[in-house]
């Protein structure tokens, strides 16, 4: 197997660096494991890819501090299934010893794949279909909820946030993004309605195309049918829209609450809206502010990118690393089934997500992620729930903007 | 007042948008003859050039427009005169796969000097709204419709009454007969696809107030500004101004009436009804 | 056009399919992939081309019946079990009643040219939106088919490491070469040339010119339709947005835009071409962290053709060798 010019250069730094800090001096005993890192690096997703590589470079300077012995390979997978499996294949034939990857369901599944088949532990960090972990895979864990996972961690805050603010909302409408983002969610919300039941009842369920640039009828709609509540299913650009719609056409329901959606955390949101996004809330996983590494994570992350969003992407970008180089420091061996064995008894309490322990189970899927509330306050994302790793109490229901 | 008033009146501020971006494509169709399937990557660049207007110079982004169209304009002219030229009469199909390369390189070279992240401009009034009778309208739509209004008045103006107008409208109508009259018909193509670059530019400019920016979003906007241009009539300036109104409406009243998800198969359907039955659209001439 | 005959031609057939049926003995698992990619390219490129470069018609929605293949096939399979080859006849003929529907209705009503180009376009990106509102499919949550782990190759059942769908695609990619090549010498063969070069003439020599476009459009949707199918037994996962959209069909003509439009040739080695170089160019941009230069490549090669070669290089590179028409 050749090693081509990029990761010998690559590596030769590595290398360098690691033996040249305190650290390398001291504990330069294992040699790098190399991971490949596969993202949708250009195509429609490269944005998201950029969002995920910056949290990636910020947690790698900090995880080789902590001393782990490791090496990150770039992988593009182009914001297309074909292309993400023939950039694995690129990737193991370049010598990684495992795999990350890669945002994209679709392109996950197709990288799964091929690492099942050459037998290369590969770690999903990010990607949420179930069937994912469905297959029997030996090789292929995941510390990421699924869109069942989220949406049911997702909803069940919703009871919380209702008895600790003492405010209950009878009726609720439903707006959601048409892609395969916002349909899993929807479904996993209406299934657990099905399941569990919900203290208020959806009247109307609002779908919409994420191109648009104008939702003045689906705004209008909600208005019409005039709910306590407003949940979104969104993304960034259009939730944007869609508050400053509600704004506009003075339209403001008891909250706005997303079950798990990029956008409102965003510094764009808050650039975008001002204090009108102030009090919207989002449930999904988050970083815990109860964990040191989490503080240093954040802190890090915006002295090197105070535009960013250091968020629920970055924080499980650094997840996947460490579960990666743990596995490693303790199968002590690059052999794919040693370190398949030591992903699967992974344990790591140190982390930065909140939640207990990382650990997998037989389909090796991380079933302990749950979601925290975060509304924004004061201009920030603020964890308001589950009570145990909160900064602050939840504000619900929002205060009049008129 | 029924809501419905609402969304009419939404669309048509939407729409006068839609019609100056469409109307770039109209008028490069029309006198020059080329299907120009690069027109939602040429926007997208307006877009990118108001974002660094807006950071460089600090203009507010309406005021943009104006420098943005000259930048297209000169953009698109170069580009005619130096590429497209030789190939006004060669097959569609080779002018069809020219442009398509062309786009394909536009948006790959946008992504590579812009990257990928989202962006846009936030101007003051963004959350402003004009208030008539119980009708509620978006500042920035209004004026974002105000800016489109303008351009094209000043566009009819321009074909109407001044001598290069008046030109190409003749070689539009009989390009012999204007060579024959003396006419530097090369030179005029330049000039006509430079306006038809300027005005997708404005509009590009006017769209950044209502959308983000990031180098995928041209596709959708190639293909919205072909539905507009064949409903209301390749070659025609009303028709795409009239067309993009109707997409602008008939998309709000689709997602009122029907699903909101599905109001662009409505443009769609829109689109090959026009194809079949009336395929030089609502004011165009029979090709 | 003469279709190919002689010697020289022979052992350069020869010689090439020698070549692809032993390549995968001697790639690693990167490689394989990437043949597959080529062989997919190849063969969307060669279906493409019967309308294109045969009848003239250009077709800019072509990604409408690989997705029609696709989908048709996989969900037959996930509801009701049903065998992936019998689940890719019916996606054919799904596919076919869908080219001959587009093809009928614009021929009838004198679509042509850039319209028909527009036309196809408009239908697929509608029926994406449909898909995307089809739960029966799994809308736009995607549809997923169970994979099994493969300890061997199932011909039947369409489940196998990449080397087996890569000859899957080669004896395809083979069986519609030799369907070109022999329609270009038979009648219809001549009369497609003649509504490619001028369908008024065509038609004053009593040519039924719908009948020949309508059989294009559809034997070309057909055919590609089986592409879909069989990838998505490869995949194993299908969204209309991946599936369904614009920037697919426009893959699917690059290849033989640049190999050659209406040759027989000219979409395979197109297909190599990009293929190979697009690699290399994910390569170099990874090298200097310059991601999508591949996209870039693509767009500039499409330019540089036009204005270089129109005809492809397919053309050029026969003469160099003298093989096909151009053997003397």
């Amino acid at each position: 197997m050749t090693l081509s010019r990029r990761s010998f250069t690559r590596g030769a730094l590595a290398a360098g660096a690691l033996a040249a800090s305190p650290v390398g001096r001291a504990r330069a005993q294992m040699a790098p494991i190399k991971i490949g890192s596969l993202l949708p690096r250009s195509g429609f997703e490269a944005f998201i890819g950029k969002d995920c590589q910056i949290g990636l470079e910020v947690a790698e300077k900090i995880i080789k501090d902590m001393g782990y012995s490791f090496e990150v390979i770039d992988g593009d997978t182009e914001s297309n299934p074909q292309t993400a499996r023939t950039q694995a294949e690129r990737l193991i034939r370049d010598g990684c010893h495992m795999l990350m990857g890669s945002f994209d369901s679709a392109q996950t599944f197709a990288l799964a794949q091929v690492a099942e088949q050459h037998g290369i532990p590969m770690v999903v960090n990010i990607g949420a279909d179930p069937a994912i972990t469905e297959q029997g895979y030996k090789f292929v864990f995941r510390n990421f909820p699924t869109s069942h996972m989220f949406g049911d961690n997702g909803m069940v805050l919703f009871d919380q946030l209702f008895k600790i603010t003492g405010t209950t909302p009878k009726t609720a409408v439903l707006t959601y993004v048409n892609d395969s983002f916002g349909e899993a969610t929807r479904k996993a919300v209406i299934s657990y309605r099905d399941r569990f039941g919900l203290p208020f009842k959806i009247v109307e369920q609002i779908g919409y195309s994420p191109q648009t640039n104008d939702l003045s009828v689906e705004v209008a709609k909600a208005k019409a049918a005039n709910p306590d509540l407003q949940i979104v299913i969104h993304r960034l650009n259009d939730i944007i829209i869609m508050v400053r719609e509600m704004v506009e056409q003075r339209y403001q329901p008891m909250g706005i609450i997303s079950p798990g959606s990029p956008g409102m955390q965003f510094p764009q949101f808050f650039k975008a809206l001002g204090k009108y996004a102030n009090y919207c809330i989002t449930n999904q996983p988050w970083l815990d502010p109860k964990q040191p590494l989490a503080h240093r994570f954040q802190t890090d992350f915006y002295k090197a990118h105070p535009d960013y969003l250091c968020g629920l992407e970055q924080g499980f970008m650094f997840e996947g690393l460490l579960v990666c180089v743990d596995a490693y420091k303790r199968a002590k061996s690059t052999k794919p089934e040693a370190l398949a064995a030591a992903l699967r008894t992974t344990h790591i309490t140190e982390r930065v997500m909140i939640g207990g322990a990382i650990t997998f189970d037989a389909k090796g899927q991380n079933t302990h992620l749950p979601s925290a509330s975060v509304e924004n306050l004061n201009g920030k994302p603020t964890v308001v729930l589950p009570e145990a790793n909160a900064e602050a109490k939840p504000v619900f229901p929002m205060p009049r903007w008129f | 007042m029924p809501p419905y008033v609402t969304f009419v009146v939404d669309g048509i501020l939407t729409g006068a948008v839609y019609g100056l971006m469409a109307l770039g494509l109209s008028v490069i169709f029309g006198v020059v003859r080329i299907v120009n399937f690069a027109h939602g990557e040429m926007m997208v660049m307006g877009m990118y050039a108001t974002i660094l207007l807006h950071k460089y110079l600090g203009l507010d982004p309406l005021l943009c427009a104006p420098l943005n169209a000259l930048i297209l304009f000169v953009f698109g002219f170069a580009l005619q005169r130096g590429l497209i030229n030789r190939y006004i009469f060669r097959p569609e199909h080779e002018q069809f796969i020219l442009m398509l390369g062309i786009a394909t390189l536009l948006t790959s070279s946008m992504l590579m000097v812009f990257g990928p992240d989202a962006r846009n401009v936030q101007p003051d009034y963004a959350l402003d709204s004009f208030q008539i009778g119980s009708l509620i309208l978006d500042k920035v739509r209004v004026f974002a419709a105000a800016g489109a209004v303008i351009s094209v008045t000043l566009l009819w103006a321009f074909f109407r009454y001044t001598r290069t107008g008046k030109a190409i409208r003749a070689c539009a109508d009989n390009q012999v007969g204007a060579q024959v009259v003396g006419l530097d018909v090369s030179r005029l193509y330049g000039v006509t696809f430079g306006l038809g670059a300027a005005c997708v530019g404005a509009a590009g400019t006017l769209m950044l107030l209502l959308v983000d920016v990031q180098p995928y979003i041209s596709t959708d906007y190639t293909l919205l500004s072909f539905v507009i241009v064949i409903v209301g009539g390749l070659g025609s300036m009303p028709g795409a101004l009239l067309g993009g109104l109707l997409i602008g409406v008939s998309e709000g009243l689709s997602a009122y009436l029907i699903t909101p998800s599905l109001k662009s198969m409505f443009s769609f359907g829109l689109l090959i009804v026009v194809l079949l039955i009336r395929p030089q659209g609502l004011f165009g001439r029979s090709a | 056009m003469r279709v190919p005959t002689g010697r020289r031609t022979n052992a350069a057939l020869l010689v090439a399919a020698a070549a692809a049926l032993v390549l995968p003995l001697f790639a690693g698992s990167y490689v394989l992939s990437v043949l597959v990619v080529f062989m997919q390219a190849a063969y969307l490129g060669l279906c493409w081309n019967i309308m294109m470069g045969f009848a003239g018609q250009l077709s800019l929605g072509h990604a409408l019946y690989v997705g029609l293949g696709a989908y048709v096939a996989a969900a037959l399979y996930v509801h009701f079990g049903l065998l992936p080859w019998a689940g890719l006849l019916a996606g054919v003929a799904v596919a076919a009643l869908a080219g001959a529907f587009i093809g009928a209705l614009s021929f009838r009503f004198g679509v042509t040219g850039v319209y028909f180009a527009l036309l196809t376009i408009a239908f697929d990106e509608a029926t994406r939106i449909l898909f995307d509102h089809f739960s029966w499919v799994g809308g736009s949550a995607g549809l997923f088919l169970p994979v099994k782990t493969l300890t061997h190759n199932d011909v039947l059942h369409l489940r196998g490491a990449p080397e087996m769908f890569y000859y899957i695609l080669l004896v395809f990619s083979a069986a519609v070469l030799a369907l070109s090549r022999m329609l270009l010498g038979r009648r219809v063969g001549y009369y497609w040339l003649a509504i490619r070069e001028d369908q008024a003439a065509a038609q004053s020599l009593g040519i039924n010119v719908f009948r020949y476009k309508l059989a294009a459009v559809t034997l070309s949707a057909a055919l590609t339709a089986v592409a879909g199918a069989v990838m998505a037994f490869y995949d194993n996962n299908l969204y209309p947005d991946t599936v369904f959209t614009t920037a697919g069909s426009v893959a699917i003509i690059t290849a033989p835009v640049i190999g050659g439009v209406g040759t027989l040739f000219g979409p395979v080695l197109g297909a190599f071409v990009l293929t190979t170089l697009g690699e290399a160019m994910t390569d170099v941009g990874a090298v200097f962290g310059v991601p999508g230069l591949k996209q870039w490549f693509y767009g500039a090669a499409l330019v540089i053709i036009v204005l270089a070669q129109p005809a492809g290089l397919w053309p050029w590179l026969r003469r160099r060798l003298r093989v096909g028409e151009d053997e003397r």
